[in-house]
């Protein structure tokens, strides 16, 4: 990826910026400055809340030029909460664990690397919601977020 | 000789921690497996296991996500910080920040400062001093320090075992906003060639054995000594203490010698679990104590970055603990994630097998 391409994108791929119509209060992602829902302009920043679930996914083997060190990864259509369906690699779960339906959640890593020279893609990817149930040994409760 | 009140620092405006958050990559390699491979298991390992990065992660991602709950937890507008420090001995580019990216990731640009810190493994509390520095002198309201590793061990050295991954973000404030308030905080640096990485070199070296007493031992203890002398606080005054943590037995002897008991440093104390984290090493064993401290327990903090110096932060826990916690995940539900790898996968993670894919 040239890094003028990279750089464009980065509100988008680092912190899934999106966009809201003011005109019917859809939710746009990515970004595209007419609303396809009402077709007026919709050039609001909005930031998507980053939760959703899996819809569908399929498991790469044979990976592009750049992907090769992740591979097999899955690419997966994830439903957001907020109503877009966009594709991402989902990351920290393997092929045997993923459903259909499983919550989760954004995180930003490494996309690709251009080899040892070259620019480090940064954008989002799903993971497994975190799990938020620890008990602190000095607490006697168990404490859950 | 200096008075003690000139060696300690202080802030014009009482500072603390308005926020904090830490970040675990979820593999672990443990100790007998690198054993196994390079002294047919017949040496012991250092500690049980270390986090291991993902292919997909390195400093600047794990910042990010330690970033994203430090904010969490402060219930601040990204764009307030004016300023985003990242400490680290392992920046994923040598000419480029770090900082940058994790500055826009987290939606702190454009009006902020941003640099990348390096002093071996006191890279992020010293980004935390001048973030004390910079809030004390009222020059900025908010401020974030990072220290966060994915550090690097030469295949087979004794340091394979312990260079792990993690590390920790802290948003620095003003004092009445804070869940732990600093009392003062003291450096002490000397030249002390223990652990190195020459430029363009891919792993580190070491000076064995002159690792430990003129360079750990010697600059932690001076550092919490004349802090606590400055402060006129005694060990037995602390709830928590935690220290820099290359391996277990260097934390518990240095407590020792200090005059805190085990039980104080429990908590903080994770290498045994996810490794030494360098940059990020005393700091995130700082965040798992805010996980289970009260109000009003003090915490004795000091780091150790080979090259060498410590910083030592003195510590007092407040009110606001009770409801910033668990905006954001716990350090122990980072470690509780956690997926045993062998050493194939591990050396495939961490790019020691040769792909030779450039494009």
């Amino acid at each position: 990826m040239h890094p003028a391409r990279a750089w464009r994108g980065r509100s988008q791929r680092y912190r899934l910026e999106g966009e809201l119509c003011e005109g019917c209060g859809a939710r746009l992602f990515p970004p595209r400055d007419i609303c396809p829902e009402c077709q007026r302009p919709a050039r609001t920043p909005y930031p998507l809340s980053g939760r959703g679930e899996v819809y569908s996914y399929t498991v790469v083997y044979e990976p592009p030029a750049g992907y090769e060190e992740q591979a097999p990864y899955i690419v997966a259509l994830i439903k957001l909460e907020e109503g877009p369906l966009i594709s991402a690699m989902l990351t920290d779960v393997g092929p045997e664990e993923v459903y259909i339906g499983m919550p989760v959640e954004m995180v930003t890593r490494v996309l690709h690397r251009q080899g040892e020279h070259g620019v480090i893609a940064y954008g989002y990817k799903f993971r497994p919601v975190l799990r938020r149930a620890v008990t602190i040994p000095s607490q006697p409760a168990s404490v859950t977020a | 000789m200096q008075e003690n009140g000139h060696m300690l620092l202080k802030p014009a405006r009482p500072v603390g921690i308005v926020g904090y958050g830490a970040y675990v990559p979820r593999y672990r390699l443990p100790g007998i497996e690198i054993s196994r491979l390079w002294t047919g298991g017949v040496e012991p390992p250092p500690v049980r296991e270390k986090a291991v990065p993902g292919p997909d992660e390195d400093v600047v991602t794990m910042s990010i996500e330690a970033a994203r709950n430090a904010l969490a937890r402060a219930g601040i507008a990204p764009n307030r910080l004016r300023a985003v420090w990242v400490g680290s001995e392992s920046h994923p580019y040598a000419v480029k920040p770090s900082s940058t990216i994790v500055a826009e990731a987290i939606g702190a640009t454009p009006y902020v400062q941003a640099g990348d810190w390096e002093f071996a493994c006191k890279a992020g509390t010293e980004a935390m001093q001048a973030a004390i520095g910079l809030v004390g002198s009222k020059m900025a309201d908010y401020a974030m320090a990072i220290g966060m590793d994915t550090a690097q061990g030469r295949p087979g050295d004794a340091l394979e075992y312990t260079a792990g991954a993690g590390g920790a973000a802290f948003i620095i404030g003003p004092a009445e906003e804070s869940l732990a308030i600093f009392e003062g905080s003291l450096s002490y640096v000397t030249d002390t060639p223990d652990f190195w990485r020459r430029a363009h070199a891919r792993y580190p070296e070491h000076g064995g054995r002159f690792t430990g007493e003129p360079a750990y031992f010697h600059h932690i203890v001076e550092a919490a000594r004349r802090l606590m002398e400055a402060l006129g606080t005694r060990p037995e005054d602390y709830t928590y203490a935690v220290f820099h943590q290359p391996n277990v037995k260097f934390p518990q002897k240095v407590a020792r010698m200090l005059g805190f008991r085990p039980e104080q440093i429990q908590a903080g104390l994770l290498v045994d679990e996810i490794g030494n984290t360098y940059a990020g090493s005393c700091l995130i064993g700082l965040t798992a104590i805010l996980d289970e401290a009260r109000p009003g327990d003090r915490i004795l903090a000091v780091s150790f970055g080979s090259g060498a110096g410590s910083d030592a932060f003195s510590l007092v826990v407040t009110e606001a603990i009770l409801e910033r916690r668990d905006r954001a995940p716990r350090t122990r539900d980072y470690i509780a994630r956690r997926v045993v790898i062998d050493y194939a996968t591990y050396a495939r993670y961490r790019g020691k097998i040769v792909l030779d894919t450039e494009a």
